[in-house]
């Protein structure tokens, strides 16, 4: 167990290593550090070299990219070329918390009627029910995410709320708090995180149904559940004691992928409904060419990604032994 | 010789059809799909107006007899705008697709028979492109080279091959062990002609769910790009991503702007998802590859991932 655990870290170390270093470039080609005073003629060739020197961009990229990485690993990100100069990692720190509470509720949501929905289906296989919830599924993997984020806008920001004759609308759509409140609020909190978790969740529970249904199908086809049935124990307790448990391997597991994806995946949900996050964060570096933002954010999401997956895997290995034991 | 084969090959692909006609959904979804193509094609001879004409009078018109589904901020018809900015978005899904999936198809087919060190390092990409925050590495591509339809073709296919070549890895996998490749190998046929002759076509199947599936990802994913402005650029082409990401501001007080545009992606999609897996049934083809962790990772990659 422990040559498993350690043979998946040192596998996922080279890779960590090799995207910082694609992260370095892009963000290079992107943000295009010192690009400004390159191409300004009012800047003298001297103040130029004097200036690029001062921020260490006249030396070659593969030095940069050292050095950057061993102020990344020691925690010193920069600071921000757009935002007044400001520490980094604050900036990231707070956006990253909005972000994993929005993940986190999505996600647990999800999963629990993604669950729900998937045993139901697999229990009534090929009735109505069951196709029902399969086109349901369908539907919730096609619909284009920030559309349906548009939609909910509309229908509550303004159709529900003109129809009840309600102002301010029943569910705010967006931001994180309401305009000039101070300090925290759960409720508020709560309210604002209505919208964009629908938003997410639709889709969430669309693909856990799915792999719930199919995991549970396969489960009940094995053993264990014959004996659990020759026992003569009741159906009811035979799905849910022998049967769910078991499938539920898959669909957390993915759950845990999916919280990693999610962190950097946020984007267009974030940029819809206005929310602080990691995603809106890294478009902003994006498009004002905050080179220093957008080297921490791209790789602070690279790792969230990298390492889920790495916990998905070793959660994987520590129930099912026989993952263990293959190819790894 | 030419007509034995084409007498061979008409049987099975018979028996898709009538496997895949049983299926209502898909044959309904088929037959949308057929006139969505066909009224964008024709949008030259639908539309009511030429591409991009503007109204300077008639700016933000409600839904009317001249504009059935309005205008926008440049008095542009909606409906026009929508039927030409639909052969866009069909042309850039389904190209996508189709080089995605000749390119996953390749390296999976080379990774499954050659194996050994080709297939580490392949498969060590392929899972490293695989784990990354997909929407995020498409942005900065598409960031990095521009916002012609070229450019968004490029970036969308460069990142969306491998959950394909997954797919025909693991059924690479199982076929190489198969007596007629021992055979043909026996009469001496190299990698290449292997590969290309013998294992090919019996994955006809994988490859023709793989690119409804990839088509519907391409889709949405180009749709979401050019929504957030980093796709296919909103000055002369029209798509219905990046429709909808000119006219958000003005959704409150045109929603004709913004409905439709969004309807006309998640029908689409959801039409050709329902294609996709009525092929899957009509040519028995398991969704995913031949491992667990595969498994995960490859249904993942062709089913969600970019969009959120």
């Amino acid at each position: 167990m422990t040559r498993f655990v350690l043979r998946r870290i040192a596998t996922m170390a080279p890779i960590l290593l090799a995207i910082s270093f694609a992260v370095f470039w892009a963000a290079n080609r992107i943000a295009k550090p010192g690009y400004d005073i390159a191409i300004n003629p009012r800047v003298s060739p001297a103040a130029r070299a004097a200036y690029l020197e001062s921020l260490g961009l006249n030396e070659p990229l593969p030095l940069r990219y050292l050095r950057w990485l061993g102020d990344f690993v020691t925690g010193d990100l920069g600071t921000s070329l757009v935002r007044n100069g400001s520490d980094v990692w604050p900036i990231v720190r707070t956006a990253l918390a909005n972000t994993l509470v929005l993940v986190g509720t999505a996600v647990v949501l999800s999963l629990a009627l993604g669950i729900a929905v998937g045993t139901v289906s697999a229990v009534r296989r090929n009735t109505f029910a069951d196709y029902a919830m399969a086109t349901f599924s369908f539907a919730g993997i096609s619909i284009p995410v920030f559309w349906l984020g548009l939609m909910l806008q509309l229908f509550f920001g303004l159709y529900l709320a003109n129809w009840l004759g309600v102002t301010p609308p029943l569910l705010p759509t967006a931001g994180l708090y309401s305009p000039g409140r101070q300090g925290f609020d759960l409720v508020d909190r709560i309210r604002h995180l209505a919208l964009p978790t629908m938003t997410l969740s639709l889709q969430l529970i669309a693909v856990y149904s799915r792999y719930m249904r199919a995991s549970l199908l396969d489960v009940m086809t094995s053993d264990h559940i014959r004996v659990a049935r020759g026992k003569g124990l009741a159906e009811r307790t035979v799905v849910i004691r022998h049967g769910v448990r078991n499938a539920l391997i898959p669909v957390t597991t993915q759950a845990a992928v999916d919280i990693g994806q999610l962190v950097g995946g946020l984007i267009v949900t974030e940029l819809v409904f206005q929310y602080p996050g990691m995603g809106r964060l890294f478009v902003d570096a994006m498009t004002g060419g905050d080179y220093p933002m957008l080297l921490a954010t791209t790789m602070i999401i690279a790792a969230a990604v990298i390492t889920m997956n790495l916990a998905a895997d070793l959660f994987y290995g520590v129930l099912d032994p026989r993952i263990r034991r293959g190819s790894g | 010789m030419a007509a034995a084969e084409a007498l061979s090959a008409e049987r099975p692909a018979a028996l898709a059809w009538r496997r895949f006609a049983r299926r209502r959904v898909a044959l309904v979804s088929l037959a949308i799909l057929v006139g969505v193509v066909l009224v964008t094609v024709g949008a030259e001879l639908l539309a009511p107006y030429p591409q991009g004409r503007t109204h300077a009078t008639d700016v933000l018109a409600n839904p009317s007899r001249d504009y059935l589904l309005g205008t926008d901020t440049l008095g542009r018809d909606t409906l026009s705008q929508l039927l030409y900015a639909g052969r866009v978005t069909l042309a850039v899904g389904v190209s996508v697709a189709l080089l995605a999936t000749f390119g996953g198809t390749l390296i999976g087919m080379v990774a499954g028979y050659v194996g050994g060190s080709v297939d580490s390092v392949l498969m060590r990409l392929t899972d490293t492109l695989l784990a990354l925050p997909a929407l995020m590495v498409v942005m900065m591509g598409a960031r990095m080279l521009g916002d012609s339809i070229f450019d968004v073709v490029l970036v969308l296919s460069l990142l969306g091959w491998m959950a394909v070549a997954r797919i025909i890895r693991g059924k690479v996998l199982s076929l190489r062990e198969m007596e007629f490749v021992a055979s043909a190998r026996a009469m001496g046929a190299g990698t290449w002609r292997v590969m290309f002759r013998h294992l090919l076509p019996n994955l006809v199947g994988e490859i023709a769910v793989a690119v409804s599936l990839a088509t519907a990802a391409a889709i949405l994913t180009e749709s979401v790009l050019s929504f957030l402005g980093f796709g296919v650029s909103q000055v002369d082409t029209p798509t219905w991503g990046n429709m909808l990401g000119g006219n958000e501001g003005f959704m409150t007080v045109a929603p004709w702007l913004v409905i439709p545009p969004g309807m006309a992606i998640a029908v689409t999609v959801l039409c050709v998802n329902f294609v996709g897996d009525g092929l899957r049934d009509a040519l028995d083809v398991r969704g995913d590859g031949h491992s667990r962790s595969s498994r995960r990772l490859s249904s993942r990659g062709a089913s969600t991932g970019l969009r959120r």
